[in-house]
């Protein structure tokens, strides 16, 4: 991971190295103890379903839940699906009408619009600029026929933490179902499902050191949260997810929820002081925004716009550094970040943005290295930029006639 | 996305980067693209004697194809006269650069910039021989 013949890794939200520690106890799991935890006649069988059992009880252990409250899947995409339409299908006869946000990943957004097509109705709503909803219009969303919300802990893009316990008392009082997409939350701040009024929350392993294909969703016990199973099958999972268990995947899931659990605390501050180093050192240029609240946001992720630079060049500039875009100009969607234009970004600030995601093996010197790159190539690529020049020369880039194509 | 070594040799080594000043003779100046499509193209052409493209300047806000592209037809407009550099065509970029099919609307980008400058040169000087005389004087 020192590498120098790589890029640095600056793009822990995108996906984490799986922690050496988890891939150890990993392994027996695939050669020796390769049983099918669904084998009840045999010792194959019974040491694997107990290794499944210790993983779900340290997924729960993580987010303070009973163990039987959780449901393995193949990741967060998965949780959200089974989560959103198991839901709304289960309780239809309630009501037809859900509620998001406009800044979810895609795989909440996206299943949300499934719903539309098989005649549900949703609202997204708009969150504040600094992308935090604001919990008036939440609740103000919320109708007699809603069935479900779903609103995300923590921004995959942004960095941000809804207030979900405020939204979780909502919906109770309301009688609306709650799910939360927690994929980019766990390891990054407490969850207490305790205390939280949420009723189905989705987990990712990739996102948290753990490998990719595997996740869970909490399925609340008390008060019964049921849903309509999107995978039919042998029954497992009580019936919510049938197939066949990846014992190796579930252990290494239990393993990074455990690690992030013990040393969640003393990682995170070190992960404040290297973004703190890293927001020091860009905030010295000019025309750099910040993107997302600062203060009610995890401290993985920054998230700027370099103004009158474009993304994807800026992303080749910073070829040193493995960083994302929130442009997406490919010609086939000249699209900017849907994220950053739900908080009202113009299109150019859109189109400059880069996320910088800061993870357990990120150092020091990384973001020394970092910070001097930024200031050498996005000083190359504002020479090279036309707008650039017209803002330098006082020109109002909103009152200029550009010649759409 | 993975760039061919043309494009990343004119982003990394960009030919002919820059400006003329504004009361140039003989200078004309196109601008395409719109910052709300992640792209905006200003190529420059600096017209002599016989109605030439003696020299030429481009600042480009896009990504690296984008650059790439105008970087490229400052260099391909050079010594050509008005009439030849508008016979440049966006498929002849795409070609020299290997653009793949994404990317093939940044090269006709650079192909409108240079008619852009073009017109803007025959706006401002009139129209063929007489008006690159009237330039050079
Ligand atoms: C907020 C959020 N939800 C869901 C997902 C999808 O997770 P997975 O890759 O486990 O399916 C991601 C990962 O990109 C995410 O960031
Ligand atoms: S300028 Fe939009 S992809 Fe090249």
């Amino acid at each position: 991971m020192t590498d120098r013949d790589k890029p640095i890794y600056l793009d822990y939200s995108a996906t984490t190295p799986v922690d050496p520690r988890v891939a150890e106890k990993m392994i027996p799991w695939l050669t020796e103890h390769f049983g099918n935890p669904a084998s009840r006649s045999h010792a194959y069988g019974w040491e694997a379903e107990e290794a499944v059992e210790n993983a779900r009880a340290e997924v729960a252990r993580l987010v303070n839940c009973d163990a039987k409250e959780i449901v393995w899947t193949s990741g967060a995409t998965e949780s959200n699906n089974l989560a959103i339409k198991g839901a709304a299908h289960f309780y239809a006869a309630k009501g037809k009408h859900v509620v998001t946000v406009k800044t979810e990943h895609k795989a909440v957004l996206d299943t949300v619009r499934e719903l539309e097509r098989v005649g549900f109705e949703a609202t997204y709503l708009d969150p504040e600029p600094s992308g935090l909803v604001d919990p008036a219009r939440f609740e103000a969303a919320l109708r007699p026929d809603t069935v479900l919300a779903s609103v995300m802990l923590v921004n995959n893009e942004i960095g941000v933490i809804q207030p979900v316990a405020q939204f979780g008392e909502t919906c109770r009082r309301k009688g609306v179902l709650f799910h939360v997409d927690a994929a980019q939350a766990t390891g990054k701040v407490p969850i207490d499902l305790a205390s939280l009024k949420v009723d189905l929350m989705s987990f990712s392993a990739h996102k948290t050191y753990g490998p990719k294909g595997i996740g869970a969703l909490y399925v609340r016990r008390k008060p019964r949260v049921r849903l309509e199973a999107q995978m039919h099958g042998g029954g497992h999972e009580k019936g919510m997810r049938s197939g066949t268990l990846a014992t190796h995947q579930i252990v290494g899931m239990g393993e990074a929820f455990r690690l992030a659990r013990l040393e969640m605390a003393t990682e995170n501050e070190r992960i404040r002081m290297l973004r703190d180093r890293l927001l020091a050192g860009v905030q010295g240029m000019e025309e750099v925004y910040v993107n997302g609240d600062l203060d009610h946001r995890v401290p993985h992720n920054l998230n700027v716009s370099f103004n009158f630079v474009e993304g994807e060049s800026l992303i080749m500039g910073m070829k040193e550094l493995a960083v994302s875009s929130g442009s997406a100009c490919t010609s086939a969607s000249l699209e900017p970040s849907y994220v950053l234009r739900a908080l009202g970004r113009n299109d150019e600030l859109a189109h400059s943005s880069i996320r910088f995601t800061i993870g357990r093996w990120t150092t020091e010197a990384d973001i020394d290295f970092a910070v001097r790159l930024i200031h050498e190539r996005i000083g190359k690529l504002r020479e090279m930029s036309p707008l650039w020049e017209m803002y330098k020369e006082g020109i109002d880039l909103n009152t200029v006639q550009w010649a759409a194509h | 996305m993975a760039y061919s070594e043309k494009v990343i040799d004119h982003y990394e080594h960009p030919r002919n980067v820059g400006s003329f000043a504004k009361d140039e003779d003989g200078v004309a100046t196109g601008m395409v693209g719109a910052p709300a499509c992640g792209d905006v193209m200003k190529l420059q052409i600096k017209v002599g004697a016989g109605g030439v493209i003696e020299d030429a300047k481009f600042k480009t806000y896009g990504c690296g194809s984008a650059i790439a592209s105008s970087s490229l037809v400052t260099e391909w407009v050079k010594g050509k006269t008005l009439d030849e550099a508008a016979g440049i065509r966006n498929t002849q970029i795409a070609e020299e650069l290997a653009l793949p099919p994404v990317k093939i609307h940044c090269s006709i980008l650079a192909e409108d910039a240079i008619k852009a400058a073009i017109a803007d040169y025959r706006k401002k000087y009139g129209e063929g021989e007489d008006a690159a005389k009237k330039a050079a004087d």
